[in-house]
């Protein structure tokens, strides 16, 4: 198929989803922007957070916005790198873990 | 140029110059053209730098008194960093200014009421001229600045530079893309980390960087690739702890700067296909609350050859301020008066000063 259902474009029209509930994307976006500012953790390291979730949930819009938010806040390659295996990790990790309720179940199935 | 003085200057290489390649975009007027090229109708203000002014309500760009003389002693340098905006290297020897000019310099900060003197290049102290200039500006009692490469300070001549300028009370503002090593070499060549370090361990060995304020240490750092300057507010204290922890070296300030979509800068965005969505970037970043700070307001700016612009991107596109009857001001002939009723040169390339929390000589301005 020619055609994705992912577009660049849709990326700067975010903030028209407001076109059928305006209040809620009001709070949304309020709330987004409050997120987003320094507070106990800096912007920079709010951004490499957002990278590495952005991975976990493999949001393509995400991606494309938090690795140029991430260059911009002064992370490099390494860093940002490091923040995806992060995710990776995590996700690797969440599946693995698991794995001790298989082992359960195989030791008490078997001989 | 002596063989000895040009293997002296074999410092780190990101690329060659525009000039020394012959390359289409060498010449100014061609870059200007290459801005205009760019169909920007969609983007607001139809990316007209002129009517964002005016649609924000800033109105027209009018000079406030000199408080910056910024002087640009060549297009000399021993680097050849791929975003430079001079397009300055070790091939630019020619383009220095002489001895004649230096004094004029002087005479014209003498009729201003400019309180800083803000040396640039090229690598202004590869300039012959450069301790002359500096001698008289601290002389003067003007705060003086010293736009660094950093690894200039490496060279035999400059063993005992750190020491010297420290001694007149000489702010260094030294160029630095990133505190780790990937993004400044990347930029400035390989082995520019280093040397940068090395530099800045001398600077510090001089009393640079510990907060005295006549021994300031200023880092300038500018976006390694096709994206806006996060602005310095919260960047510097993760540098210094970086730096610190990482090389034990200390620096007294963080600034951030643009990349301005000229010269090299504007040829890696060409050819690595970003120059489009940078454009559209810096129109739609367009932040009017910048527009009191910018630099072209109160600084005047002086090329080698004694020419005078509004700022150092306008003299590198060669866009000089120029009189009643429309001839290039020269530094021997500075009249405060006409300078304050003249009508600021302004292009495309302005939206570089403007976009986000804006850019300057001086860091970010909103």
């Amino acid at each position: 198929m020619a055609e994705g259902y992912y577009k660049r474009e849709h990326l700067p029209h975010f903030g028209d989803i407001a076109e059928g509930g305006g209040e809620l994307a009001k709070k949304f976006f309020d709330y987004y922007g409050a997120v987003f500012a320094a507070g106990a953790l800096t912007e920079r390291e709010k951004a490499l957070i957002a990278l590495a979730v952005a991975h976990a949930v493999q949001c393509p819009y995400c991606i494309d916005a938090y690795s140029q938010e991430c260059l911009q806040k002064g992370s490099d390659l390494e860093q940002m790198t490091e923040a995806v295996h992060v995710a990776t990790a995590i996700r690797g990790g969440a599946s693995l873990v698991h794995g001790i309720q298989m082992l359960e179940h195989v030791k008490k199935a078997s001989m | 140029m002596s063989r000895a003085e040009a293997l002296e200057l074999s410092g780190p290489r990101g690329t060659t110059s525009l000039r020394a390649r012959a390359h289409p975009l060498a010449p100014p007027s061609m870059q200007i053209a290459a801005l205009h090229d760019i169909d920007l109708s969609a983007a607001p203000h139809a990316g007209d730098f002129d009517r964002a002014l005016a649609e924000s309500g800033c109105g027209a760009l009018r000079p406030d008194a000199i408080e910056i003389f910024q002087i640009n002693l060549g297009k000399l340098c021993n680097m050849t960093c791929r975003h430079c905006h001079v397009d300055a290297g070790p091939d630019r020897a020619s383009e220095q200014m002489d001895r004649e000019t230096a004094e004029a310099c002087l005479r014209a900060l003498d009729r201003t009421s400019a309180h800083t003197v803000d040396i640039t290049g090229g690598a202004p102290e590869l300039n012959p001229h450069f301790r002359f200039l500096v001698n008289e500006a601290a002389g003067r009692e003007k705060q003086v600045i010293d736009r660094c490469n950093l690894s200039v300070l490496l060279l035999p001549r400059s063993r005992d530079l750190p020491e010297w300028l420290g001694d007149r009370g000489v702010e260094v503002v030294a160029s630095l893309p990133h505190w780790r090593r990937r993004s400044t070499d990347s930029q400035r060549g390989e082995g520019t980390f280093e040397a940068s370090i090395e530099a800045i361990e001398r600077l510090n060995a001089a009393g640079y960087g510990q907060g005295n304020p006549r021994k300031r240490l200023t880092l300038m750092a500018n976006p390694v690739g096709a994206f806006l300057s996060g602005g310095q507010a919260g960047l510097e204290s993760e540098w210094k702890e970086g730096l610190r922890r990482e090389h034990r070296v200390e620096f007294d300030r963080l600034i951030t700067l643009n990349n301005m979509p000229i010269s090299r800068y504007l040829e890696w965005l060409q050819t690595s296909g970003n120059l489009h969505r940078y454009m559209e970037t810096l129109v739609r970043a367009f932040n009017p609350e910048t527009v009191s700070g910018l630099m072209c307001r109160n600084t005047l700016s002086v090329s080698w050859d004694g020419r005078l612009y509004d700022c150092d991107f306008n003299q590198m596109l060669e866009l000089p301020i120029v009189d009643n009857d429309g001839e290039p001001m020269h530094v021997r002939d500075v009249d405060t008066n006409a300078l304050g009723r003249r009508r600021i040169v302004t292009d495309r390339h302005c939206f570089g000063c403007t976009a986000g929390t804006g850019s300057s000589c001086s860091g970010s301005l909103a």
